[in-house]
């Protein structure tokens, strides 16, 4: 099991430097070499460093004078100046690049998970929360830059480092390496204990930070109800215990995590005297050394070791931050990869919409934006191509769905949606109605049976092709940050200003939109904050008059707006839906009534269908509802 | 500051202790590296076991009282700055539960959930630098230059010119970067906001074919937000070549310059020992203003964050309990003598203009009005959740600013229009009403408010869980629930805003004749679009633009006003209609 995670891991990590690869063929190859290349110098001056110490000692026993000794030293002093000046230009170029390698990073990888996102199905949506999905791009990004930026480099500063000092201290001596191997053993032991601790913590405070963000949320946002109930001390009591949780969880995660570096820095003294100690009792007593030199035990491999141990501690404590950042970072790296092998909405489509033109019967296609869509049918079997015009037929023929194999949501669903239809569902939550709706648009592929679109079987259409005949009015209305006629536009992005005031007014919109501060340039908050419900749903409206499409879906809201905006909304509707092939989920009677035919869906079965007039004399089930509601008056 | 300073409290004790342990460790650490020194020249000099054995006790008792210190500084520092956080989050809470209505319209709900979570968190991690970073930066700075100038004499000086020169260059990197990160993090949230937008919306995009387009969108953000980061951490990048070049060109001067000052003065005014320390010293120093220049940084941060928590600590509640309150109301009589309002002092419109109403106890009285005629407003003013701007709101006869609040909005309860459930069983979310009503008053009110018939048909019935926001009900049935709730407080009066506009007619008609027959001595008042909801009233009033147009019974209306003539006749043709399809979809369910 957990060598099996160990593997995973390991794809994770070579996955995660082919995709830095290909962001950056040129760039990461040459960051890499600036980082072994930096290591390696900057070990070099410890060298000369040396080198002029034992000048100044030599000098010192044999008395010499500071003019004698002077060229020697300067010489050693020059070619460090010189080492300095190669260190600082590749420090230098390595962190430009490093922060070029890395905010390009952040940014391909954004694009690309945003890209593949939009391309995914509904099914992805609807079986992942929001927050969920949001945390890939917030979180785990987040921890995927502190690994790249940070960790990465670091780790293999440290690893060519540590094998440096590590070589070096094997050719003095393997005894005092042993010393400070042990010692770097029980360093990163503390670090594994009190670091593991304080991120199990640090993982503790963030459940109880959102526990306290609940609350709060709760809270705040029922405020006003809270002050009608005199409900305040009932508010505090429950705030205070989640905010003690809180306090408790983020005491402990500090707690552990400003304690670390304090032992750790202190531990590598005690380390450098323990070191300097079997020094000591290696020369007092003589013992034999081993080394890769060969060179017995003396004062002169003694003194080294003390500075390189320091230099090892450092190292060490450098290292031990970056273990736990990068556990995080290949964790946020998994997920998001999992992301991106979300299989993309598989299109087999291959007949088109296309602008048309007709004369004398024969269509013509067109790079115009005509009154008249054509479906392109390219033949495979004899390479022609025949255009047929779109007249919004939409028929099911013994449908069935389901959204998981085992649990069949629609069945037998036959219905015929001829051209100027208005059709409507009925039916209580959870009969199937949004679901139909769903499969039009193939948002969800059926199970069984067929749905054909003026005569084409739905999957030879290309998904785009077939969306964009499709117009959709949702219950909960969507707008996005942006003006009011960036919204409108959405319908179709190369409307012009007058085709969108046009629809504005078929919808009913325009009255309200020229009182905005800004008319139509005025910015909408994504949620639309600053509109009604009401407005909102009049935008979509106009949304979906510019796009003009041949056929229509709508939800109608059920939610209560003032009677004379919800006047002007149903207005709005009626106008849209004016000569086209409309599916509507109904929730007014009005609309029901109008309807060309009425569809009472049961759990997920058509149970009876008709126009308001054959229903009503059917007296079935719809009949005795209707009645039913009149004993009211 | 002041303000924010006196959520310290308890926590006072650890918030001083920090500094004095900080002191304690950086006293020890400036220290050791001289014991090291004089302990790398002794075995130089070739001294014996006992020496080094010598220094060994002294070393590690060292280190172990700088851990000691170190480990305490890291405890109570942790302690201080949760514990701060902990009472400030205490106490910015509790102010915004003393917070009357129109502090709350001050501040968006979005925005007190951030103060209280996000830019706490920020003052927790600034206080935290405060206490112990920001002190153990300067301090390891000074002592570690008295180090070196007690060491290496007259070279120490170079740091006087190394230290202001890198000093002026990171304030300098650090006033460039941050204005290009303050314009970047907020583009940066909003991409995010982009990307909530467009999976909230993903129905829209794939409807509209709208998938390259949003890419495109995106990309254009996410290519800006890539400039502008990676020109602040390019420029960030250059801390570290310029703390090199500090470190090189003090390593440089105290090879050059040291080794000539050894031997000249043969060891007298240097030894080696006290040389390589030299260069110990001069990192720590080096490493101490780079410290200082991310302190600077992050507290310029947080500074705009205590800023907005202050603003909420600031704001004094608009109504407050009087001195000698009356805890009794009698009656559940209203009057309304001269009462104008308006929501803010600086608003130019009056929102209510000279409202003169008298309302005897037990009786029921509709309310009808357009948007914007200020329906709310004018019952809010009867528990004071708002306070009329002119004239006298009375309650059994008395000015409810005499009453005590708790009482006076005990005795009035109100089912407002933008309602909440908590998340809880139903029976706690009823509860709010009255948290000692026995099981059976709580089905009771259900009753009532015809609750009962889903309810019981919920898996576990009473004990069902409502989910935060009442998201598992639907908006009928959460109404219904909210006017059960304000049943169980056995109200005076009762006041019901648009409360039933997602209930069916014939529900809504059920739950008026059983308030009619159970509560026939508590006021009633209903606020609806629907005039059904009202025909049955004592009276019905009726409001347009904040000034009251007629007051009488239905049919005196229907004879005489203009505007509610107009709403009667545009709903009744549709009304059969809403009836019909609303029950439609409520027997199905």
């Amino acid at each position: 099991m957990s060598r099996q995670k160990k593997s995973v891991r390991k794809g994770t990590i070579v996955r995660l430097l082919k995709m830095l690869m290909g962001y950056f063929p040129k760039l990461l190859p040459a960051i890499i070499l600036l980082i072994i290349v930096n290591a390696v110098i900057s070990s070099i001056p410890s060298v000369f460093q040396q080198k002029v110490i034992a000048l100044i000692q030599e000098a010192w026993e044999k008395q010499r004078t500071w003019e004698e000794t002077r060229p020697a030293i300067m010489r050693n002093v020059a070619v460090l100046a010189a080492l300095y000046l190669c260190s600082l230009a590749a420090g230098f170029a390595f962190n430009q690049l490093m922060a070029v390698l890395t905010q390009g990073t952040l940014a391909k990888l954004r694009d690309e998970m945003f890209c593949h996102m939009e391309t995914l199905p509904i099914r992805f949506f609807d079986t992942h929360k929001r927050g969920d999905i949001m945390s890939y791009y917030t979180n785990d990004v987040d921890a995927m830059r502190q690994m790249i930026s940070q960790s990465f480099p670091q780790l293999l500063v440290s690893l060519i480092s540590v094998t440096t000092i590590l070589c070096i201290m094997m050719y003095y001596s393997c005894w005092m390496g042993m010393v400070i191997i042990l010692g770097s053993f029980l360093s990163i032991h503390i670090t594994r204990v009190v670091g593991g601790k304080s991120a199990r913590y640090f993982m503790a405070q963030q459940k109880y930070v959102a526990g306290v963000e609940g609350v709060v949320e709760e809270m705040i946002n029922g405020g006003k109800v809270i002050k009608v109930f005199n409900h305040e001390e009932e508010a505090e009591r429950i705030f205070d215990q989640a905010n003690e949780e809180l306090y408790e969880a983020a005491y402990n995660a500090n707690r552990y995590s400003n304690t670390l570096m304090p032992i750790l820095n202190n531990v590598s003294y005690i380390i450098y005297v323990l070191v300097a100690v079997t020094g000591g009792l290696l020369i007092e007593f003589n013992v034999r050394n081993v080394s890769f030199s060969g060179l017995p035990i003396s004062i002169a491999v003694v003194v080294p070791f003390l500075g390189m141990s320091r230099q090892f501690a450092g190292m060490i404590q450098q290292i031990s931050p970056q273990i736990n950042s990068i556990v995080m970072g290949i964790a946020g790296a998994e997920r998001i990869f999992a992301m991106l092998d979300e299989a993309p909405e598989a299109d087999d489509g291959y007949v088109t919409l296309v602008h048309a033109t007709e004369k004398n019967g024969v269509l013509t296609e067109t790079d115009e934006h005509t009154e008249l869509y054509a479906w392109k049918h390219p033949h495979q079997a004899d390479g022609t191509i025949t255009y047929t015009k779109v007249r919004g037929d939409i028929r099911f023929f013994d449908v069935d769905f389901a959204y998981q194999p085992d649990k069949m949501i629609l069945h037998n669903i036959t219905l015929y949606g001829k051209p100027g239809q208005k059709i409507a569902f009925v039916g209580a939550t959870g009969a199937g109605k949004t679901t139909i709706t769903n499969l039009i648009n193939r948002f969800y592929d059926i199970e069984d049976g067929k749905i054909r679109y003026d005569d084409i079987n739905i999957n030879k259409i290309k998904k785009g092709a077939l969306r964009r005949s499709l117009g959709i009015i949702l219950q909960e209305t969507v707008l996005f940050t942006g003006t009011v006629m960036e919204n409108i536009r959405y319908g179709r992005l190369e409307a012009t200003d007058e085709e969108c005031i046009a629809a504005a007014k078929l919808a009913g919109a325009h009255s309200f939109i020229k009182h905005l501060p800004q008319g139509y340039d005025t910015m909408l908050d994504g949620d639309g904050s600053n509109l009604s419900q009401g407005q909102c749903q009049l935008l979509a409206i106009a949304r979906a008059a510019v796009a003009d499409p041949p056929v229509m879906i709508m939800d109608e809201a059920t939610s209560s707006i003032d009677t004379r905006t919800e006047q002007i909304v149903q207005r709005g509707m009626d106008a849209l839906m004016a000569g086209r092939t409309v599916f509507v989920i109904a929730h007014r009677l009005s609309t029901v009534k109008n309807s060309n035919v009425i569809l009472v869906l049961d759990h997920g079965r058509i149970i009876e269908r008709g126009t308001h007039e054959e229903l009503i004399a059917k007296k079935g089930q719809y009949y005795q509802l209707y009645t039913g509601a009149f004993e009211l008056e | 500051m002041r303000q924010l300073s006196g959520s310290v409290r308890e926590f006072g004790k650890p918030a001083v202790l920090t500094p004095v342990f900080v002191v304690g460790e950086v006293i020890f650490e400036a220290v050791i590296p001289y014991m090291i020194a004089l302990l790398v020249n002794d075995i130089k000099a070739g001294c014996g076991i006992e020496v080094i054995l010598r220094y060994a006790l002294i070393l590690i008792v060292m280190s172990l009282a700088s851990l000691l210190f170190g480990y305490l500084a890291g405890m109570t520092c942790a302690r201080a700055s949760c514990g701060f956080a902990k009472n400030l989050r205490h106490d910015v809470f509790y102010r915004i539960q003393e917070f009357s209505f129109s502090n709350i319209d001050r501040f968006s709900a979005a925005s007190l959930v951030t103060r209280l979570t996000t830019d706490i968190q920020n003052i927790q991690m600034a206080f935290m630098m405060i206490i112990r970073t920001a002190i153990r930066a300067p301090l390891n700075l000074i002592m570690s230059f008295a180090m070196a100038y007690y060491m290496g004499g007259s070279m120490a000086l170079i740091f006087l010119l190394v230290i202001p020169i890198l000093a002026i260059g990171l304030y300098t990197v650090a006033r460039i970067t941050m204005p290009l990160f303050r314009s970047g993090f907020p583009k940066y949230d909003a991409l995010n906001e982009s990307v909530e937008e467009n999976i909230k919306g993903i129905r829209v995009v794939k409807s509209f074919v709208r998938e390259d387009y949003e890419t495109e969108k995106f990309h254009t953000a996410s290519e800006n937000i890539r400039k502008i980061f990676t020109k602040a951490e390019r420029i960030l990048a250059l801390n570290s070549p310029m703390m090199q070049i500090c470190i090189y060109g003090v390593m440089l001067f105290v090879l050059s310059v040291g080794s000539r000052q050894i031997i000249s003065t043969n060891g007298q005014a240097l030894d080696i020992g006290q040389f390589s320390t030299l260069l110990t010293y001069s990192f720590q120093i080096l490493s101490s203003l780079m410290m200082l220049s991310m302190i600077f940084v992050m507290i310029t941060f947080s500074a705009e964050s205590a800023g907005r928590v202050c603003e909420v600590l600031s704001e004094e509640s608009t109504i407050r309990n009087p001195e000698n309150p009356v805890r009794k109301i009698e009656d559940g009589s209203i009057d309304f003598d001269d009462v104008s309002f308006k929501y803010t002092s600086d608003a130019e419109d009056l929102v209510l203009e000279h409202i003169n109403l008298h309302i005897r106890s037990g009786e029921t009285i509709g309310i009808i009005g357009g948007t914007g005629s200020s329906k709310s407003s004018l019952v809010q003013l009867i528990p004071r959740l708002y306070d009329a701007s002119e004239g006298v709101v009375r309650v059994s006869g008395r000015d409810v600013r005499s009453y005590d609040l708790e009482v006076l909005r005990d005795s009035v309860a109100m089912v407002l229009q933008k309602n909440v459930l908590f998340s809880g069983t139903v029976a706690e979310n009823i509860r709010w009403g009255n948290k000692d009503a026995t099981d059976d008053e709580v089905k009771h009110v259900c009753r009532l408010a015809c609750a009962d018939e889903f309810i019981d048909q919920m898996p576990d019935g009473y004990e069902t869980h409502i989910e935060q926001g009442g998201t598992n009900v639907s908006g009928g049935q959460k109404q219904r629930l909210c006017i059960a709730r304000a049943l169980l407080k056995q109200p005076r009066i009762l006041i019901l805003d648009d409360s039933t506009s997602a209930v069916d007619t014939r529900t809504d008609a059920k739950i008026r004749r059983a308030m009619k027959e159970y509560i026939p001595s508590t006021t009633k008042i209903i606020i609806a679009q629907r005039t059904s909801s009202v025909e049955d009233a004592d009276r019905i009033i009726v409001l347009d633009n904040g000034k009251i147009d007629a007051i009488g019974t239905s049919e005196e209306l229907l004879a005489s006003n203009r505007i509610y003539q107009e709403v009667y006749y545009s709903q009744n043709h549709q009304e059969a209609d809403e009836a019909g399809i609303s029950s439609l979809q409520e027997v199905t369910a």
